[in-house]
């Protein structure tokens, strides 16, 4: 069938691909979630915390004028432990933003904090064990040394030099400390980050799918390949159907639901040339749905019986 | 990266009434209009777990969980031998996925966790590290004895260790009076809080560091813990030169037997990760690594909580009390504390989660 290939590229999407065997030996498929998502979901993360922080800064800080413009804007008879209260109050703000934001996020129901869920991945624990707190804590207490620690530090250096002080090899340890944590998703298969390891976690896509509809229960296929338009009934032999298998079966399902015309013109016509009928035109539609459906009648009739047809060749 | 479906965020499209089951011309296709209702029902709990936690979900909703979890399970292996319906089958995987998410998820909240922590978890977890803290305590009282040989030797060392700002009178050649007075006390509470916060924060960073620092097969962290206490040697030894010692002990101990022990248990817990990660014995290095990591990280929430501690006494009893005597019950009865927190405090496991 000259189907046209999906978007994604297959090859890059199966190395993503990983199995999860559930307590009752369920095998599920699960997506690791690619690299840029995560990146991507850290910087919407830093600037959430980082707008958070700004905000109760200017907050305090007009605290602190409204405070002045009370002492006539004497700064000596501003009160000493009001001013001091508002500085605890950032300060502990401040920690338990830092730590707190991802931690109870992370453990809630969702298992990822704001900027993962927009991107869609959230964390989960390797293998099939069960994700703990701990784990979140590790992964999350190490985040500061892979990233931040190193900016941090980078960022007083450069400032140091600007000032003319002598800071010697420290900027190129610490650029190489940066780069060896920023680049340690892509020297392992499962893309985990240094964190990832200590706590026996990884970040995986979050599952998302709506049901779709029933393909058998509409249009031709409902109507045992009667056509609304032309009242024809389509009907297909045995030597017509088992030209294809599970593979293109899929595929046509895929159209029929998009339903683009001009693929599933390109499609009936496909199908029409291969098993040697006259393609006309305008009941592309119903040609397909009852075609779509008589096939998988048969090969799910056949699995039933211990016979599966992968694809056209097999 | 995905783009974000703005219409799952406010309101979910109403679901059309699945059609009638005898419609459906395929046998697969009749299996699923079956089970759909189950599934629905399920997809509709679990959407409303994630979004609001468990205090929103009806008491039977929660106990048909696993029963609708194990259909939707049962369905999906049902489904897979019998049906082609690609878009059922990915459905029914993200179902289950999702529904073990859940049901084999976090087990606690936060606050559930901290409490079996508080009573419990925290002492066992230390216990469990006593190895690595008998080679940090090793590792620091060494740390000390160097730091004090290095600066006895040569005083060049202390600036070195101690880069000393422009007033500060802790340097060598300082009378007696000179010492005595950076032991004394402010004038009063006023400013100490500010302090005891500003301490708080700083000191936490410098435990998370030696902590995470472990994951270099723990050598900066001991790195970092001989640095620190070498600084400690240097003062001793300081202070030693005037026979100030004791004094300088109590004023160190008020705080110091907690944030010691902090920092003690800090650099374990980071040559815990290191050791297992370069020996880990018969299990692969990652499960060893992540075993270590959880159980160090167990730890560390109780650093941070002895920070808060050592950063309350160091500014307000510390600065308040002058009496040597008094310094040294306060220091000690901490010490006592957590020894006893830590060694006899053996609760029975809870369900361990």
């Amino acid at each position: 069938m000259s189907a046209p290939q999906t978007s994604a590229a297959p090859g890059r999407d199966a190395k993503r691909m990983r199995t999860l065997v559930t307590p009752e030996g369920l095998s599920l498929p699960i997506t690791l979630a690619p690299r840029g998502a995560r990146a991507g979901a850290l910087i919407i993360d830093v600037m959430i915390i980082g707008a958070v922080l700004l905000a109760v800064f200017l907050g305090l800080l007009w605290m602190v004028t409204g405070m002045l413009d009370g002492t006539s804007l004497d700064p000596d008879q501003l009160s000493k432990g009001a001013a001091e209260f508002l500085g605890i109050l950032l300060t502990l703000f401040v920690f338990c933003t830092w730590y707190g934001y991802f931690l109870v996020q992370e453990l809630g129901p969702r298992g990822a904090t704001l900027g993962k869920r927009i991107v869609g991945i959230r964390i989960a624990a390797r293998g099939a064990a069960r994700l703990t707190p701990e784990g979140v804590i590790a992964r999350n207490l190490l985040r500061d040394i892979e990233i931040f620690y190193p900016l941090v530090a980078l960022l007083v250096l450069t400032q140091m030099a600007q000032t003319g002080e002598e800071i010697g090899v420290l900027g190129w340890v610490m650029t190489g400390w940066f780069l060896l944590f920023a680049l340690f998703p892509f020297f392992n298969r499962d893309a985990l980050r240094a964190g990832d390891i200590v706590a026996g976690t990884w970040v995986v896509e979050r599952p998302k799918a709506r049901l779709a509809a029933v393909l058998s229960a509409q249009g031709a296929a409902a109507t045992a390949g009667a056509s609304e338009v032309t009242g024809v009934r389509y009907d297909f032999g045995e030597a017509e159907l088992s030209i294809y298998g599970e593979k293109e079966l899929q595929t046509l399902e895929r159209m029929l639901r998009e339903s683009r015309p001009e693929a599933l013109a390109a499609v009936h016509a496909a199908i029409c040339r291969k098993i040697g009928w006259d393609p006309g035109a305008g009941d592309e539609r119903a040609f397909l749905e009852a075609f779509y459906a008589q096939l998988r009648a048969k090969l799910e009739g056949d699995m039933r019986f211990g016979k599966r047809k992968a694809d056209k060749f097999s | 990266m995905r783009a974000p479906v703005i219409s799952s965020w406010f309101g979910r499209g109403q679901v059309a009434a699945p059609p009638d089951i005898e419609s459906a011309a395929l046998r697969s296709d009749r299996f699923r209009l079956e089970r759909e209702g189950e599934w629905r029902r399920l997809e509709d709990i679990l959407a409303r777990m994630e979004r609001g936690g468990l205090k929103r979900i009806a008491d039977d909703d929660l106990v048909a969980l696993p029963t609708l979890y194990r259909t939707a399970a049962s369905s999906l292996s049902v489904a897979r031998e019998t049906s082609l319906d690609a878009a059922t089958l990915s459905y029914l995987e993200a179902l289950v996925q999702r529904a073990w998410f859940q049901v084999y998820g976090p087990r606690q909240g936060f606050v559930r966790w901290l409490r079996g922590f508080i009573f419990g978890g925290w002492s066992r977890a230390v216990r469990a590290l006593w190895l690595d803290i008998c080679v940090a305590l090793f590792v620091m009282v060494a740390g000390t004895i160097v730091g004090w040989l290095l600066v006895a030797r040569d005083e060049a060392w202390y600036y070195r260790l101690y880069p000393a700002g422009g007033d500060d009178p802790r340097v060598p050649g300082a009378s007696r009076e000179q010492l005595l007075e950076t032991l004394g006390h402010d004038e009063g509470a006023f400013g100490l809080a500010g302090f005891a916060a500003q301490l708080f924060s700083n000191n936490s960073g410098v435990c998370i560091l030696a902590f995470a620092l472990g994951f270099a097969f723990g050598i900066p962290s001991l790195m970092l813990l001989v640095h620190n206490l070498a600084l400690l040697g240097a003062l001793l030894w300081l202070f030693n030169g005037q026979g100030l010692v004791v004094e300088l002990a109590a004023w160190l101990s008020v705080h110091g037997t907690t944030e010691l022990f902090g920092i003690l248990l800090s650099g374990a817990a980071g040559l815990h990760i290191g050791r297992a990660m370069a020996f880990p014995g018969r299990l692969p290095v990652l499960e060893a690594a992540a075993a270590a990591g959880r159980r160090s990280a167990v730890v560390m929430v109780g650093v941070v909580i002895m920070m808060i501690v050592a950063a309350l006494l160091e500014a307000f009893p510390r600065q308040l009390v002058e009496d040597t005597a008094s310094r040294f019950v306060i220091g000690g009865t901490m010490l006592v504390f957590w020894l006893s927190y830590f060694i006899l405090y053996r609760p029975a496991p809870q369900d361990a989660g």
